[in-house]
């Protein structure tokens, strides 16, 4: 009898897909991979919105209030949460703002850029809010296992992900784990 | 300010320039200048002919050294949480408010610098503070105003009320120790009756255990220490005394250091060391002129120097280092590394001591107290010694008491003494929690105050802190978690990151926006911290949690604000920037239903 498949949702906040890229990196694997799980939502669905799910994704820190909320549904849904990357499990690169302040930052972008016209920090509804800073996912919602790399490699993604679907508690052994 | 280069120099020239000095080099150049300007650290490397970043390295470790300007009056304030409940920090704040300064931050003009500072040891006389170095005792809203004039006026400290820098005894019960009066060189001319030999035999019928913490079996360490190989052999005396509640090494220092200097010289004659040091903790500044004076009595009398008591080939001296403000140089490895002139960073052990220490030579590192219980065992023999205490602690215990009592000081007991004794003898009628053995100790709660002081039931280096039904468990906790994460030396991850969490934790709970889980994490980094760190400050920082987490529950769960999981921070507050920036304040412009007002 075929097990049924465990559903795996999948998303990038304040990251740049590297995680995403590492994640399809594992080449041949990926045929066992979806023969194993069902993608819920994810870049690789684009599905909209999580539904229950066991296992889920993070890519990226969390920088303005949609990833807050993209976080909060994640966690609402997925039984097991993993932080995934140096972005979400410290903020990683987007978190070099940290230090400046957000009012600078906005118009150093917005305003004092010779190439823009009526130059204004866009203050459109439509638009997330940044927060004061970029932060950890774990300092947001209960994060329950953290993946670190800047990316992690396929491998050490392949391998956790492999002892998370056969029922094992996932342990990344010292080759798999790196923190570049 | 005086040149740079001549100070130096005549420093350096004063340790020899031997390059294991640096820390005292530096503890000197930094009194001359008020803290240490970065050409001093370039002429200290050049003088010694060590690296910069050698010399920088030092400078940067301890609390006491300051790389950067820092007030010409730094005023540090005890911050353990005897201090605390005594009004400490809200006397802090009189004072900075008085002197127009921000905590932390030296005034514009130079002037004065206010800061906190762990455990000074004068829990029985306090709030107390340190200004460039010396001790205040009982300050209160006056001391405060008055401190704040002498500053302001710029009045040298020498100039400084006398009554202010009084410093107390307050022994309130004495027994073998600090009970009989004592004959210098008598108990040196007692060993050397015996011979070595016979002498160590006294002191394995004794059954001494250290009291410093961890109760190794004295005359073992000795004997170690004498059948080690290496010809120069060195005693030190481990007078350090960081753990927070513990004072017991200061009035011993202060009033009995005849008896300590003596057991040194008995350690020496029994594992034949020559050299003997005092690692000094740097808060005790004020007794080094004094005991200095008195090793020169001592040489005057023939107790130390060549051939002590006429004793041909007893050759035996004592120096003095100073600490500067690091409570892991306590740890004796991380002393040793620290009398050498280096960052105060624990040793890999084995090898101990007692085969590499000092330099790399044979060294034999005992508590101040057990040196001192060493003369005793001299006069009046091992077996006398042991007759007194229990089985596996024999002798007194010298207890620091200090907190909610009515009658806070020094007490000496037999070991074996019920808990519940000793709060009736210092006044404590109301106390809900004793913590025993400092910081890193054990919180004792009521149901177990018929327990005893002894290492067979409650061990302890001295400091037992009481805790009034008006306190909460949980406060307390979080003082020790932050002495913990300011004092750990950043050597070993498990401890340096796992302190810090711990205190992140302790802090969101008593921001009132601790959840359910924050508490097993608790127990999680209390596991890492117990079993991966390096050092006894690591694996010890988590016990007041732990402790408390079990005896006195509540106390965290009253502050959880929900059973699932809570930020630690207010995320509407985060996108307040943002808000104001952009001039919206849309619904979705908020998160939690938080409203712009
Ligand atoms: C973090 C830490 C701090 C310590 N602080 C002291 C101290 O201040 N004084 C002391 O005598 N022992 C201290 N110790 C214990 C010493 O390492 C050592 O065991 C003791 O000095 C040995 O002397 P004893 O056998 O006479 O007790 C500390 C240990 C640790 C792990
Ligand atoms: S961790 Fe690295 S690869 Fe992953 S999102 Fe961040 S920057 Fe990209
Ligand atoms: S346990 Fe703490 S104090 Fe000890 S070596 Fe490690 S970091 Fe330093």
């Amino acid at each position: 009898m075929d097990k049924p498949k465990l559903r795996v949702a999948t998303t990038s906040l304040a990251g740049c897909f590297g995680c995403h890229m590492s994640l399809l990196d594992i080449d041949e694997h990926l045929f066992e991979l979806v023969g194993r799980v069902a993608f819920d939502r994810s870049p690789l669905t684009d599905i909209k919105h999580c539904g229950p799910c066991d296992i889920g994704l993070i890519e990226g820190g969390v920088c303005n209030s949609e990833n807050v909320h993209v976080l909060r549904e994640f966690r609402r849904n997925c039984k097991t949460l993993v932080a995934v990357g140096a972005c979400a499990i410290t903020g990683g690169l987007p978190a070099q703002r940290n230090h400046l302040d957000l009012g600078a930052c906005l118009q150093q972008v917005y305003r004092f850029r010779d190439d823009i016209e009526d130059a204004a920090v866009p203050d459109d509804p439509e638009l997330p809010l940044l927060l004061d800073k970029v932060y950890p996912v774990h300092e947001v919602v209960r994060i329950d296992y953290f993946i670190p790399g800047c990316p992690p490699s396929g491998e050490a993604i392949w391998k956790f992900l492999g002892d998370l679907i056969a029922g094992r508690t996932p342990r990344l052994g010292h080759a798999l784990l790196r923190f570049d | 300010m005086p040149e740079v280069d001549p100070v130096v120099q005549q420093v350096v020239a004063r340790h020899g320039g031997d390059p294991s000095h640096l820390l005292q080099i530096l503890i000197e150049v930094q009194e001359v200048f008020g803290y240490l300007p970065a050409p001093s650290l370039t002429a200290v490397a050049r003088e010694l002919a060590v690296p910069r970043s050698r010399v920088e390295g030092v400078a940067g470790f301890y609390s006491f050294l300051y790389p950067a300007p820092i007030g010409r009056y730094r005023i540090l304030f005890s911050d353990n949480i005897t201090d605390q409940m005594l009004g400490s920090r809200a006397l802090l704040e009189a004072l900075c408010r008085k002197l127009w300064v921000e905590p932390g931050k030296p005034s514009e003009d130079g002037l004065v610098s206010i800061d906190t500072t762990s455990c000074t040891g004068l829990c029985d006389q306090g709030p107390a503070v340190l200004v460039n170095g010396r001790a205040i005792t009982r300050l209160d809203y006056r001391r405060v105003n008055e401190i704040a004039e002498l500053v302001r006026k710029a009045v040298p400290l020498d100039r400084w009320p006398a009554a202010f820098f009084q410093i107390e005894d307050n022994v309130r019960r004495r027994d073998a120790l600090l009970g009989p009066t004592f004959q210098p060189g008598s108990a040196l001319a007692a060993a050397l009756k015996l011979g070595p030999a016979g002498w160590l035999e006294q002191m394995r019928l004794s059954g001494l255990r250290g009291r410093g913490g961890a109760g190794f079996t004295t005359h073992v360490k000795w004997k170690s220490c004498r059948d080690a190989a290496g010809p120069d052999k060195v005693v030190v005396c481990n007078a350090d005394e960081g753990e927070p509640g513990t004072f017991k090494d200061r009035v011993l220092l202060a009033s009995h250091a005849e008896r300590v200097f003596e057991g040194m010289a008995l350690a020496a004659y029994a594992t034949g060391a020559r050299t003997g040091l005092v690692y000094l903790r740097g808060e005790y500044r004020f007794l080094l002129e004094p005991l200095r004076a008195l090793l020169d009595r001592m040489r005057g009398d023939g107790l130390l120097g060549r051939s002590i008591l006429g004793e041909k080939g007893f050759d035996f001296d004592i120096d003095i280092h100073l600490g500067a403000g690091a409570y892991v140089c306590g740890e004796e490895t991380a002393l040793l590394e620290s009398l050498e002139g280096k960052r105060g960073t624990p040793r890999i052990r084995p090898p101990f001591p007692v085969t590499r220490g000092y330099l790399g030579r044979p060294t034999v590192v005992n508590n101040v107290e057990t040196l001192a219980k060493t003369t005793l065992i001299s006069l009046g023999g091992g077996a006398a010694f042991a007759a007194t205490g229990t089985a596996q602690s024999t002798g007194t215990k010298l207890l620091s008491i200090s907190g909610d009592c009515a009658l806070p000081g020094i007490y000496e007991y037999p070991f074996g003494v019920t808990i519940e004794r000793v709060l009736e003898d210092c006044g404590a009628g109301d106390a809900q929690l004793v913590q025993v053995g400092g910081a890193s100790g054990v919180t004792i709660a009521g149901y177990e105050f018929q327990r005893r002081i002894a290492f067979e039931d409650v061990p302890t280096a001295g400091a037992f802190m009481v805790f009034d039904s008006g306190r909460d468990p949980f406060d307390i906790a979080r003082n020790f978690v932050h002495f913990f994460a300011h004092e750990s030396c950043g050597f070993c991850t498990p401890c340096r990151v796992g302190t810090a969490l711990l205190k992140g934790y302790m802090d969101k709970l008593a921001l009132g926006r601790g959840a359910k889980v924050d508490l097993a994490d608790i127990e999680w980094v209390d596991r890492l911290l117990r079993n991966a760190s390096h050092c006894g400050l690591g694996s010890s920082a988590a016990n007041p949690v732990v402790d408390t987490l079990i005896k006195f529950r509540p106390s965290y769960e009253r502050r959880l604000k929900s059973l699932e999981f809570e930020p630690a921070f207010d995320l509407d507050a985060a996108l307040a920037d943002a808000r104001r920036i952009t001039g919206r304040d849309d619904p979705a412009a908020h998160l939690d239903g938080g409203r712009g007002r």
